[in-house]
């Protein structure tokens, strides 16, 4: 059974709001969420057992019975009856009492309900927010202003105009220089889009390949960008999971994040919980969930084993660290710098092999009595991959996720025999792009962060207009921990 | 039977205004007409049941008696066992709500009784008016509004 209870105080007299509450068939005038009510035949609109049939905005059509109406009381009790949205014993009520001392009025609407299994916050958040907050702001904004007609709505699709800002774009691929201001129009959100304004945007390194045109995720003329938090503005028709206001981000393609505002398709952006600000969000979404996927997805890191991870000091290797580390593992880093090995022991690996005499493969050899390590992280590619597959473990799973170096090139798979090795190439899109994979991937990590088990770094702030210095400091591998890019306000 | 409500928006949570409300002794750490005030027998001040014994500031001496205490509601019940005013069967009920959008709480007080006819209009000013009110102004005082 969820409970939902939501009040507040119109600073207007309680004859006011209850003259506007009272219409039970009346509530397509005022409330954003309802398009069309209609009474069935035969009774009244202040008549018991009176049924109105909604239609709201978003399309799904509902019954709701008036179960009580009391004008003494300044309170009516209604019950759904038959609905597209799965609320099952759904029964409300709506009460308002007067404030003595300034003749405003204190409204409570609350309700009871079950729901399938799986979905009360989903439904409660609809109710709260969709239903009783979006039915405040309208009274409120009907009896402070009486000539305007109804307040934007949290179900209707957005019309009128279009909101402006400012994107950095490339003409054509090069290098940092190439980025440029443009003023941009973000337009209202069509059918499953939401409008975000966005207050931090995430610099990845995948943003200089699509600059130079390593990868050709973006066909200048263009905006780069995959990663970015803000607020939502306004959601277009069908959008249940996100409200204006809500805070969220996303790590998604399409690439276009370094914008101030962004019209772009809801699915894949995500709610923020309380204890995950906009900027660890920024941060910390591309790289954290790919650290979830490769540890808990593309492998299932289990306790006691040996696990190799390049670049540990790096962005997406101190998560890998810190996080295997947790999970049991006994972590290997791979890296370049007395100074980065001592980033990557601070993150959580237990032994550092840097370059040397000894190759790679006899450091982790005579780290793991000769056995070899269960599973490796490589993110470096031309330059890693052999050692890689002379350090494996038998049967151990090399998991190649990025080509820092260049690129793999061309293998017989023959020579994987010599230790029954399994590779993996894992690409971040198939692991993240329906709503689903995405809630579960953000639900483990924002539950990570905030137990401390993973921390997201914040390096530099620049400002949105001063990417291309952005680029130039990620470039210049000046950079330990994550970039971002603050839209100029 | 003579009834009377006010009501108010403090500008502290629900919580916190009953912190401040909930101790059946505490008048006169919060309400400006209460001298000082005492729970017969020995009794803990949250034992439904109790009797309080205070004296108002001008004077004045009165004896209640909690009939219900729900810290789920945060509401407060209680009756007049004995008091210069001259009512009978009063019983009267602080309750706190909750504002969801903003650290905010509705606070009712209200009170029903039996006196004299022509005293109606003086005793629903001074209940409605010195108590309720007086206490709201200074819980807003304290809190904000």
């Amino acid at each position: 059974m969820v409970t939902v209870r939501r009040s507040t105080v119109i600073d207007a007299p309680i004859a006011a709001v209850w003259e506007i509450l009272r219409d039970f068939n009346g509530h397509d005038q005022w409330h954003p969420a309802v398009e069309r009510s209609e009474l069935d035949g035969g009774l009244k609109t202040d008549q018991l057992a009176a049924v109105r049939n909604f239609v709201l905005t978003g399309g799904e059509r509902l019954r709701e019975k008036l179960l009580m109406l009391s004008d003494k009381d300044h309170c009516f009790r209604y019950a759904i009856v038959e609905s597209e949205i799965p609320l099952m014993n759904y029964v409300a009520e709506v009460s308002l009492k007067p404030v003595t001392d300034g003749d405003k009025t204190f409204w409570s609407w609350s309700s009871q309900f079950e729901t399938p299994q799986g979905q009360e916050n989903e439904l409660e958040e609809i109710v709260a927010q969709g239903v009783y907050e979006a039915g405040f702001e309208a009274v409120r904004s009907m009896l402070e202003q009486p000539s305007v007609p109804r307040s934007s709505s949290v179900f209707q699709p957005a019309t009128g105009s279009g909101v402006d800002g400012m994107a950095m774009f490339i003409d054509r691929y090069g290098g940092p220089d190439e980025l440029h201001a443009h003023a941009v129009t973000a337009p209202p959100p069509g059918p499953d889009q939401v409008r975000l304004r966005q207050t931090a945007i995430g610099v990845n390194f995948i943003d200089i390949y699509c600059r130079t045109g390593y990868f050709d995720l973006l066909k200048p003329p263009g905006t780069l960008g995959m990663e970015a938090a803000g607020v939502v503005i306004d959601v277009g028709q069908g959008v249940r999971h996100l409200s204006p206001g809500q805070r969220v981000a996303y790590a998604c393609p399409p690439v276009g994040a370094y914008v101030s505002v962004r019209t772009m398709e809801a699915a894949l952006i995500v709610p923020l919980p309380d204890q995950i600000d906009d900027e660890t969000a920024a941060a910390g979404l591309l790289k954290g969930m790919s650290a979830e996927f490769l540890l808990h997805r593309v492998h299932q890191i289990q306790a006691g084993e040996t696990v190799l991870i390049y670049a540990p000091a790096g962005g997406v290797g101190r998560i890998l660290c810190r996080w295997a580390n947790h999970l049991g593992a006994i972590v290997i880093g791979a890296t370049s710098s007395e100074e980065k090995a001592r980033a990557a022991r601070a993150a959580g690996a237990h032994h550092v092999v840097l370059p040397g005499a000894v190759s790679l493969e006899d450091q982790v050899r005579s780290l793991t009595q000769g056995r070899g390590v269960d599973v490796i992280y490589d993110a470096v590619g031309k330059d890693s991959f052999a050692h890689s597959v002379a350090a494996l473990a038998p049967c151990g799973h090399l998991i190649s996720f990025g080509q820092a170096s260049g690129d793999v090139g061309s293998w017989d798979i023959g020579s994987l025999a010599a230790s029954s090795a399994t590779i993996s190439r894992p690409n971040f899109g198939h692991y993240t792009d329906t709503s689903e994979k995405v809630a579960a991937i953000t639900a483990r990590l924002f539950d990570a962060i905030e137990r401390r088990i993973v921390s997201i770094e914040i390096g530099k702030r620049y400002s949105l207009s001063d990417a291309a210095a952005a680029h130039r400091a990620l470039e210049g591998r000046q950079t330990m921990a994550s970039t971002l890019l603050i839209p100029d306000d | 039977m003579t009834k009377v409500y006010a009501s108010s928006v403090i500008g502290a949570a629900a919580g916190q205004v009953w912190a401040a409300v909930r101790d059946f002794n505490g008048l006169p750490d919060w309400h400006p007409a209460i001298a000082e005030s005492r729970i017969e027998g020995g009794a803990a001040a949250d034992q439904v049941g109790c009797v309080r014994a205070f004296s108002l500031k001008d004077g004045g001496f009165i004896r209640e008696q909690l009939l219900g205490l729900s810290d789920y509601d945060y509401s407060c019940t209680y009756a007049i066992l004995e008091s210069p005013m001259g009512v009978d069967n009063y019983i009267a009920t602080l309750k706190l709500t909750p504002v969801t959008d903003g650290e905010r709480t509705f606070a009712e007080w209200s009170a029903e009784f039996d006196c004299l006819p022509e005293r109606v209009t003086e005793l629903t000013a001074l209940i409605g008016g010195g108590v309720f009110q007086g206490g709201f102004d200074a819980l807003k005082g304290r809190f904000g509004s």
